[in-house]
């Protein structure tokens, strides 16, 4: 979704964007590394960066937002995220505890450093693939436009679908 | 009920109402939003703010941008529906007239003597901060003691990416990505 050049045009809109887009940015990172005191953690914190970033791009235009966060960025991060989670479980494994036993990352004390330190990796992998994910979807969904297809089955569902295929 | 409650109730009632009854998509669309910061506060009210959290960024914020995102690609106005469908109407009152019966058998909110606050909760409440030495319970039980669940819900989370990525195309996108390095 292209947003209409009015958006563009109105100071009011533009001025409290770039007034809260970086608010809400931090807001997010509070959020994320703050879950194991307050309320939230990775999931929400992704949403919310990704919902700042989403702002950013209904106002300044998709292509503004394209060229901080790339959608091959995006896909890149999507997995990394997962695979960030995973590998703390992995590495637990190799210091000799179970899969995802954040007490076997620091075996030094009691595991109470450990179990911090698990969580707060894992949360950041949780927060990075939803964010990411989101910004994936976001961008499918504002990538395409009416009529434009890339296969002939595109066009067939959208006939099915009782929309106009020019 | 609490006034303020019953307020965010009937709000909410009323949202949903307009919403099932508009024919103008984009209202629809921006009344969703409303539904779910309205559902948000209501979580809030019951203490559930990681829930809250949640509804809020996803329900109110993302989803209603994704809405809209959808709505620009197709029209703006509802079909007019010919005549009324009488089944539909039938299985949509039976489903919830069912759903409301389920209701009577559940224990009244806040009740302490319901059954979910004496299996489990309790141990976790006097035993996680000693355990995993971080205060908030709920972050320690998501990602401590249902780390492996967790670990499932992103792993789904990263496959509806993959899956929306490769159904609604944006390989335009992609490729557009890839001109875009080469010419930089």
């Amino acid at each position: 979704m292209k947003p209409p050049s009015r958006v563009r045009e109105m100071p009011i809109l533009r001025v409290i964007a770039r007034a809260l887009v970086p608010v809400i940015l931090l807001f997010g990172l509070y959020v994320q590394f703050h879950g194991d005191f307050g309320p939230g953690g990775g999931f929400q914190a992704g949403v919310i960066f990704a919902a700042g970033l989403i702002i950013f791009a209904l106002t300044f235009g998709v292509e503004a937002l394209r060229q901080v966060v790339p959608v091959v960025l995006t896909e890149r991060l999507m997995a990394a995220g997962v695979l960030l989670y995973g590998a703390v479980g992995v590495v637990a494994m190799f210091l000799g505890g179970e899969f995802l036993d954040y007490s076997a990352l620091d075996p030094l004390t009691t595991g109470h450093y450990g179990q911090h330190l698990g969580i707060i990796v894992i949360e950041l992998g949780v927060g990075i693939a939803v964010a990411a994910t989101i910004m994936r979807v976001y961008y499918a969904f504002v990538g395409r436009r009416p009529g434009e297809d890339e296969t002939g089955a595109e066009q067939a569902l959208d006939a099915g679908a009782g929309r106009e295929v020019s | 009920m609490p006034p303020v409650e019953l307020l965010l109730m009937l709000l909410l009632l009323a949202t949903v109402i307009v919403v099932a009854r508009l024919k103008d998509l984009f209202a629809a669309a921006m009344l969703t939003g409303i539904a779910s910061l309205l559902a948000a506060g209501l979580f809030v009210l019951m203490d559930a703010v990681d829930v809250a959290f949640t509804e809020a960024a996803v329900g109110a914020g993302v989803s209603t941008v994704l809405f809209l995102g959808a709505l620009s690609l197709t029209s703006r106005r509802e079909k007019q529906q010919e005549r009324t469908r009488i089944l539909p109407i039938l299985i949509v009152v039976a489903t919830g007239a069912a759903l409301i019966y389920g209701t009577w058998d559940m224990p009244a909110y806040g009740d302490p003597d319901a059954v979910i606050h004496h299996h489990l909760a309790p141990e976790l409440i006097a035993e996680t901060e000693e355990k995993i030495h971080i205060p908030n319970i709920v972050t320690a039980i998501l990602a401590s003691f249902r780390g492996y669940d967790t670990f499932g819900e992103v792993v789904v989370i990263f496959t509806a990416g993959v899956g929306v990525a490769l159904l609604l195309g944006g390989l335009g996108l992609r490729r557009r990505d890839e001109r875009g390095e080469e010419e930089s």
